[in-house]
């Protein structure tokens, strides 16, 4: 006897958003549907127009037909197929291919760059005690910054991009004006010894961009007045020293520290919520999932440029609505990355006991990012690749592999659809989303890039290494 | 002899002259005057003696003065240190290395051309008679076609000896190197690396493809566990190297990487 079994044409199936919420009544679909005609479906029952969208079915995602994603020989014919849809980035941004420029003027390292949360200016510190501010349109250097005393470890943006503050190797904090160049305020002695991060409190917490936060090799976290130019509160609790600060939207601060706990403090009154334990050795680096809004703030790439605004209070109100949206399913998430090659999901509004512990990585890991978009998490180590998982439940996606040498940072584009990584081995290389393989190979350094940032509009790439210039990558 | 410390015992219970801070203001205040007069009073070997204690304790007093304004300036400026690193390299201990910095293309041109900037351009032209010995064969020992090298060789990894009738020249198994001990000059650290070839020696073309290493001949080494990388992102692996010392007076073979 022969026996062939035939596959059913049709499927009842149902569309479910990312947090499980029903979308329409169950339809019948042809298996063979592809992906195009599926969003076309999907765009018609929420009366969007041509939005983009990734489907899911049973974990797995639909590239061409709906056929292939799904298992044929276990598939049931009576029972209703969830497809869950997720909706990425109406704008695209597109893969940076080629320097176009690599300016001079740094006397040592670049060791950090940042563009601002408009995406307007550009800033760098460097091992030359300088920090530089640069013209993106014309790629030349704008001003020069001098008053450290020595190396410039950490920048920061002001989310309201009208100040950037830098710190020092010696402990000390510093404010400059884009537009003039010139010191603002008073100089922020008292750290005994060198910064390692930098925090403003976020543009929906409070528009006048006044407290910034900074966590220091010598243990301590210190909160200051920059008008004042004083310490209004000293969060000491970490017995060896502090590694990472981050102010969260919630008014939550939360340091990550080589004593090997991340803890979370109150902005108002500095007192310690919950210490989050479970790293086995330094924590090296954090990432919040509302790290993008949080920095880009009022700051849309797309839609802000149509209806610019400059009254404060309009402008908190579209940072905090834009929070909300990315906060609606899940509050805020913290990823940590520690020196025991493992990472760690948190929930730290919540609970004291991580989401997820992720494993793979086989040597430190250096840099954690989220997407824009808050639905992956990539992590640089220096067992030389680049790993993706799951952002919402810490499932290991997929290793990047490609750089012959450690892997120092990673920056995603704003649409999230790419990955740029800087390693030892003097290169940049841009990670697809999409197929997950490397899209382009970017040499041009002379030596290891320590610091690369992706501006927010998604039009710029800066990268500044050991070899003393910094490069424009564009398309 | 004062039997106790009566002096000290009177100061404590009635205190100093009232006019004592006074007296000795003016006293101090006197003493160079008294010793110049001194100075120039004396005569013959006590102006001598004391001339001489004079200039030492002059001495002293202007290096006391020199260390102290030095320590001053110091606490001042805190030297920036060279090599700056960014915070997550802060508290590792980084190798410094220094990477290829040198252009891929001349570096080519270089190598066709069969000529670089070695650290010893000048080197004694190696005799044959000083390299090859004669050995005699034959059932009388008549026939002499036959020559050991007697210099440092480097015979690669697949080579197989010809039978003893075609075998014209012998390396001997004691004097077969297989690695040297290459410096960086810029990183100023030695590594004991694999060679990979003979490229050049310099006395004779003949040496080269023998794979005879003397002074000042140019060996390809393999670098690849220094982790250098080129610009375009790939891991380097062979390098010359000129190797600067005799090996076969030594037993070793000490290079410099020709960066």
């Amino acid at each position: 006897m022969d026996i062939d079994i035939d596959l059913p044409t049709c499927i009842q199936a149902r569309f479910k958003s990312e947090t499980g919420e029903e979308t329409g009544s169950p339809l019948d679909l042809p298996l063979n549907i592809t992906k195009d005609q599926l969003s076309l479906i999907c765009n018609a029952l929420l009366q969007e127009e041509d939005k983009p969208f990734l489907f899911f079915v049973n974990e797995t995602e639909i590239i061409t037909t709906l056929k292939d994603a799904l298992d044929c020989n276990k598939l049931n014919s009576e029972v209703v197929v969830d497809i869950i849809y997720q909706q990425q980035a109406v704008f695209k941004v597109r893969p940076v291919t080629r320097c176009t420029s690599s300016i001079p003027g740094h006397a040592e390292a670049v060791i950090s760059t940042n563009f601002s949360p408009c995406g307007k200016h550009l800033a760098s510190g460097s091992g030359d005690t300088t920090v530089r501010f640069w013209d993106i349109n014309t790629q030349t250097p704008l001003h020069v910054c001098k008053g450290h005393t020595n190396w410039v470890l950490c920048i920061s943006w002001s989310p309201d991009g009208l100040k950037l503050a830098s710190a020092c190797k010696q402990g000390r904090i510093m404010l400059w004006d884009p537009i003039t160049g010139n010191q603002v305020g008073k100089t922020m002695i008292g750290h005994k010894q060198w910064i390692t991060a930098l925090a403003w409190e976020p543009y929906l917490r409070n528009p006048e961009c006044r407290k910034l936060a900074s966590s220091s090799k010598d243990g301590d976290c210190r909160i200051w007045d920059t008008l004042t130019g004083n310490t209004i509160l000293n969060l000491s609790g970490h017995s060896k020293a502090v590694t990472g600060v981050k102010w969260g939207g919630t008014g939550l601060i939360y340091t990550s520290s080589q004593d090997r706990t991340i803890k979370v403090w109150r902005a108002e009154d500095g007192i310690l919520c919950r210490t989050l334990e479970g790293h086995a050795h330094w924590v090296n680096t954090m990432a919040l999932s509302t790290d993008y809004i949080l920095r880009t703030g009022p700051f849309h790439p797309i839609l802000d440029k149509k209806d610019p605004s400059d009254d404060k209070k309009i402008l908190q109100q579209r940072a905090l609505e834009r929070y909300e949206q990315t906060c609606q399913q899940n509050s805020e998430r913290l990823v940590s990355g520690s020196d025991d090659f493992t990472l760690f999901l948190w929930i730290p509004e919540k609970e004291k006991r991580p989401l997820a512990r992720m494993t793979g990585h086989q040597q430190l890991i250096n840099d954690v990012k989220f997407s824009p978009d808050s639905r992956v998490i990539a992590s640089a180590s220096f067992d030389k690749s680049v790993k993706l998982w799951e952002a919402a439940t810490g499932k290991f996606i997929t290793t990047l592999r490609g750089h012959v040498q450690a892997v120092y940072m990673v920056a995603w584009s704003a649409d999230s659809r790419l990955l740029l990584s800087s390693s030892a081995d003097s290169t940049l290389k841009v990670w697809n989303m999409k197929t997950k393989k490397l899209e382009l190979d970017l040499p041009g350094h002379a030596d290891e890039v320590y610091a690369v940032d992706w501006s927010p509009d998604g039009a710029y790439v800066a990268s500044g290494g050991k070899d003393k210039v910094l490069k424009l990558w564009q398309h | 002899m004062p039997q106790n410390e009566y002096i000290e015992r009177h100061q404590k219970l009635y205190g100093r002259r009232l006019d004592y801070e006074e007296r000795k203001r003016k006293r101090e205040a006197r003493e160079p005057h008294k010793r110049a007069e001194k100075a120039r009073k004396l005569r013959g070997i006590k102006a001598k003696i004391y001339n001489k204690e004079r200039r030492n304790e002059k001495i002293q007093m202007k290096k006391k003065i020199k260390a102290h304004e030095e320590k001053n300036v110091r606490q001042n400026t805190e030297k920036v240190s060279e090599g700056a690193l960014p915070v997550y390299l802060l508290d590792r201990d980084v190798q410094n290395r220094a990477k290829v910095l040198s252009n891929m293309i001349k570096q080519k041109r270089k190598e066709k051309a069969g000529k670089w900037d070695v650290p010893i351009p000048k080197v004694r032209a190696q005799a044959d008679a000083e390299v090859f010995k004669v050995l005699k064969s034959g059932k009388s020992k008549r026939k002499a076609w036959k020559r050991m090298v007697t210099k440092v060789t480097f015979v690669g990894e697949n080579f197989t000896r010809k039978p003893p009738k075609f075998e014209r020249f012998i390396r001997p198994m004691a004097l077969r190197f297989k690695k040297a001990h290459v410096t960086h000059p810029e990183l100023k650290a030695t590594f004991c690396l694999p060679i990979i070839g003979v490229k050049k020696n310099p006395s004779s073309q003949m040496y080269t493809s023998l794979g005879v290493i003397t002074k000042g001949t140019v060996i390809e080494v393999n670098i690849s566990e220094l982790g250098l990388v080129t610009q375009a992102g790939k891991v380097v692996w062979g390098k010359y190297a000129q190797v600067t010392n005799n090996p076969e007076n030594d037993g070793v073979i000490n290079a410099i990487l020709l960066v």
